[in-house]
């Protein structure tokens, strides 16, 4: 056994353990979060799922709202691949790899969500191919858990390929790496697709069951996960040497406008066929944008997503407003927030509101949900937090592996 | 002697071709009889020949003085009808039908059919009227007066059983540990 | 107002240390019991679908759990494992002229089939509609929790919704393990040893007949029904789906007994049989009566049809 392979994983080891005191700050609050999630999970797994407010009149709730925006977040990386790879757009090219690493992380955080949002977690392998039973191809979720789990090995693949292949000095191949990347656009699209399906196919919900949906999902998945990318670079920018181009920011600013512009008009189509057609399944709607009956719980959240939405759109659209990086920077904010609220609680939430029997349960998470849900999330931030902090010296050439060729010296 | 048994036998081979002719017509079976529980009687109140066997029928619509309970409350088309209209006035014991059978207290349901014929037809197909037992074997019938009072017949109003637990939003895990609730209907079964 | 607050903050402190109790119990249990005595943990955990068992390992399984509800509950159970009768295809009838809304069929199925009491699972639903307002199709316009002196009310009609077995479920081509499916008798049925307690049926049925254990479901010892069908009434676990089963552990026994709810309806408005028996008591409802299923523009195509006598 080469000792090279070991003293490379201890390299890496010492990379990520090594940094300034914000770096550790960071790092230790993330580390906190996780733990108050666990200690949540924990009261949860003990309990059962009562400690949650969803019951049989909502029965799902903050978990899948969450799992549903981070499946858009997850997108982030292919919006950066096209320009990238298809274009061959040079300043987008030489980030890409942290919107490939965004998905990776949000990939865990959907899979994480589902785990907490289950009954019987240890029951899981139940949906292991061979040993366990998947009912493919009837089950929209077994699609969901196929193509989120190949959406998870492509990106952590040509992340690792490529992150391996520079900390040797040596360039990746393309002829490896071009038909993994290319496969990844359609199955961007596909997890969104499958994500929107296993919502829209559901007769019984006339909320979801809406073709627009799938649409709508794609759209929004391209505001929320590139405007988080927006604020990673700065961030990236600003404490480490590597240099990201004004034109790439700008650049990814300028798609989201479209993106945002195309899930407003699709809001809008959807708005107006509700409220103009006006039949019984217009009350879903109505209980999301005016209350239904004096319960009015998401009604502020959802004109608050709105307003965000809105203006966040023309602060991307207009090159004066997304060219000014307090303007953008605020842009992204209201993005990510409106996003959130409109694909999260505001889709899941009014599915069940009112339920199929016509009740109306208006339901809001509990302290645990919060708290698991703010571990889950700092769990997929430390994630992303730990790869990227081994990627930067990487990608400046401060760090490299040791080879078997290379003197043993200590490292 | 012979000659009552040739009239029977007669009588029987008419009245089954009668039967057979009439089945014919209206598609029906004859009515067979149910198995029933015993009817629900108010206490030593049957046989109504203890009291009734020595008393002379008076057949003219009055007041009465005894069953004034039931005559109070009666409310069964009452201007229509009055207790002899059902009841045999010769032999108590007996219902008597419109064209003068008389049947006992347990195929009641021959009396309540002739008005109602609509809902005997669905009783008699298991569908008016509770049933228990076997979905594939013997059923349990019930007598229209198990559940109505044929002197009242309309349903009386009962209290309801406890609604649903209606959700409650909460703030934290406050799971109760106390006493588990009963089941209102308790071991009734 | 000095006490109100000091009772405040007691219940607050309360909570505060039963919040970190549970999180220590949680995380013991989340420790994985190596070396335990207990075999039966990791049987229950590698315990195959139901479907999969063969005859041994369905003994096995069966003794298991009849030890396990015995621990739990001190009464000795029977768990039968009864296969489908041949040539039957269940199928239900209510009454709607002639349902008062007393709710005498939810706790009679609630103590036949062993639902929880706390927190309380209800199979069965009923729901009061306005007469001359609003239609069985818009149930926004129902109440389900009406609570009057006596029932039937005046102006009011009520409908009872449960599981309508559906003979295209959507519930059943939602679950991701296949851990709910459709007998051949036509009872769709849940295997509570292999749901993963996802809800994904909940959320894909359009009947709300589906419900969860949200803890673990607690009865009182007396009140156990100990004759139960393992797709049944068995005592159900934390974190798995249930749903009204026509009384499979009654209605496939031989002769088979009417479902509890059905016995228990005190207008007879409930009725039972075999689709497949022209004689039938539901076959003669649908013959003879107009039937009507719920949500039928969404092909379900339920085995539960509600009609009027009169």
């Amino acid at each position: 056994m080469p000792a090279y392979p070991i003293r490379n994983f201890f390299i890496a080891l010492k990379e990520i353990t090594r940094g300034n005191k914000y770096y550790f700050m960071w790092v230790g609050f993330l580390l906190t979060c996780i733990t108050i999630g666990l200690i949540a999970y924990a009261g949860q797994l003990k309990d059962g799922l009562i400690v949650t407010n969803m019951r049989d009149q909502v029965s799902w709730g903050y978990y899948i709202s969450n799992f549903t925006f981070m499946v858009g977040v997850a997108a982030a990386a292919v919006l950066l691949v096209v320009p990238a790879y298809i274009y061959n757009f040079k300043p987008i090219k030489e980030i890409v790899l942290f919107g490939e690493l965004m998905a990776v992380s949000a990939i865990t955080m959907c899979i994480l969500f589902v785990m907490v949002d289950v009954g019987r977690v240890e029951r899981l392998w139940h949906l292991l191919p061979v040993i366990g039973i998947l009912n493919f191809p009837a089950s929209m979720l077994t699609w969901d858990i196929i193509v989120l789990n190949g959406y998870f090995m492509i990106n952590l693949c040509v992340s690792l390929y490529v992150l391996y292949k520079m900390a040797h000095g040596t360039v990746y191949n393309e002829k490896f790496i071009k038909p993994l990347i290319i496969l990844s656009i359609p199955w961007a699209v596909s997890i969104h697709t499958v994500t929107a399906f296993l919502f829209i196919g559901m007769s019984s919900r006339p909320f979801w069951n809406a073709g627009i949906l799938a649409p709508r999902f794609l759209a929004s998945a391209f505001c929320s996960g590139p405007a988080l990318m927006l604020i990673v670079f700065q961030i990236v920018r600003k404490v480490s040497k590597i240099d990201i181009d004004n034109k790439a920011i700008f650049k990814i600013g300028e798609l989201v406008a479209y993106a945002m512009g195309i899930n407003l008009f699709l809001f809008g189509a959807e708005f107006y066929k509700e409220f103009y057609s006006a039949t019984s399944h217009a009350a879903h709607m109505e209980y999301l944008y005016f209350g239904l009956h004096e319960h009015t719980t998401l009604v502020p959240y959802m004109w608050t997503a709105f307003a965000f939405n809105l203006t966040a759109f023309f602060l991307f659209l207009l090159p004066k407003t997304r060219e000014n990086f307090i303007t953008l920077n605020l842009a992204c904010v209201l993005i990510i927030t409106g996003v959130y609220i409109e694909k999260g609680m505001g889709l899941t939430i009014p599915g069940f509101v009112p339920g199929v029997l016509g009740e109306i349960y208006e339901y809001f998470p509990t302290i645990t949900e919060r708290l698991v849900s703010l571990g889950v999330i700092a769990t997929g931030g430390l994630v992303y937090t730990l790869l990227v902090k081994l990627a930067i010296p990487i990608y400046t050439g401060e760090l490299r592996f040791q080879t078997k060729d290379s003197p043993t010296k200590p490292v | 002697m012979k000659k009552i048994t040739l009239f029977s036998l007669l009588f029987l081979v008419i009245t089954s071709f009668l039967l057979s002719l009439n089945s014919n017509v209206h598609g029906e079976d004859p009515i067979p009889k149910f198995v029933v529980p015993p009817p629900p009687f108010s206490e030593d109140i049957f046989p109504c020949s203890d009291c009734h066997e020595d008393m002379e029928a008076d057949p003219t619509r009055r007041e009465l003085e005894e069953h004034t309970e039931i005559a109070e409350g009666f409310d069964h088309a009452k201007e229509q009808r009055w207790c002899l209209d059902c009841h045999n006035p010769d032999d108590r014991d007996k219902l008597r039908l419109v064209n003068g059978n008389l049947i006992s207290f347990d195929e009641s349901y021959m009396l309540c059919g002739q008005c109602h014929g609509t809902i005997f037809r669905d009783w008699k197909a298991g569908v008016h009227g509770k049933r228990t037992g076997e979905w594939d074997g013997k059923k349990l019938y019930r007598l229209c007066v198990h559940c109505h009072n044929p002197h009242q017949p309309r349903f009386k109003p009962m209290p309801p059983m406890p609604p649903p637990d209606k959700p409650k939003l909460i703030q934290q895990n406050k799971w109760k540990e106390d006493e588990i609730p009963r089941n209102p209907l308790g071991n009734i079964q | 107002m000095s006490k109100k607050q000091n009772v405040k903050e007691k219940t607050q402190s309360l909570t505060r240390r039963q919040l970190l109790k549970g999180s220590a119990a949680g995380a013991a249990t989340l420790a994985i019991p190596v070396g335990t005595a207990d075999a039966s943990v990791w049987q229950a955990f590698f315990q195959k679908h139901f479907n999969e068992l063969d005859k041994d390992e369905m003994a096995r399984v069966i003794e298991r759990l009849e030890k396990e509800y015995k621990k739990d509950y001190g009464v000795d159970f029977n768990i039968e494992t009864s296969d489908a009768k041949p040539d039957v295809l269940f199928g239900y009838g209510l009454d709607l002229s002639r349902c008062i809304g007393c709710r005498r069929c939810v706790y009679g199925c609630v103590r036949e089939n062993n639902q929880s009491r706390d927190p309380q699972n209800h199979w069965i639903q009923v729901l009061r509609f306005k007469k001359g307002e609003t239609w069985v199709h818009d149930l926004e316009g129902s109440e389900k929790y009406y609570e009057p002196e006596t029932v039937p009310e005046e102006g009011y009609f009520y409908m009872p919704v449960q599981c309508q077995q559906c003979e295209n479920p959507p519930c059943v081509r939602a679950c991701p393990v296949r851990a709910t499916w459709k007998e051949p008798d036509g009872i769709v049925v849940v295997d509570y040893n292999w749901c993963i307690g996802c809800r994904f049926c909940m959320a894909a049925c359009p009947y709300g007949a589906r419900h969860f254990n949200w803890s673990k479901p607690q009865i009182a010892k007396e009140e156990i029904n100990p004759d139960t069908h393992y797709l049944g009434n068995r005592p159900r676990f934390k974190g798995v789906v249930e749903k009204c089963t026509f009384c499979i552990q009654r209605v496939r026994r031989d002769p088979g007994t009417y479902p509890a709810c059905v016995e228990v309806c005190p207008v007879g408005a409930r009725k039972f049989g075999n689709l497949l028996d022209p004689k039938s008591e539901i076959r003669y409802c649908i013959d003879n009566k107009r039937v009507f299923r719920l949500k039928e523009d969404l092909h379900t195509s339920p085995k539960f049809y509600y009609f009027f006598a009169t």
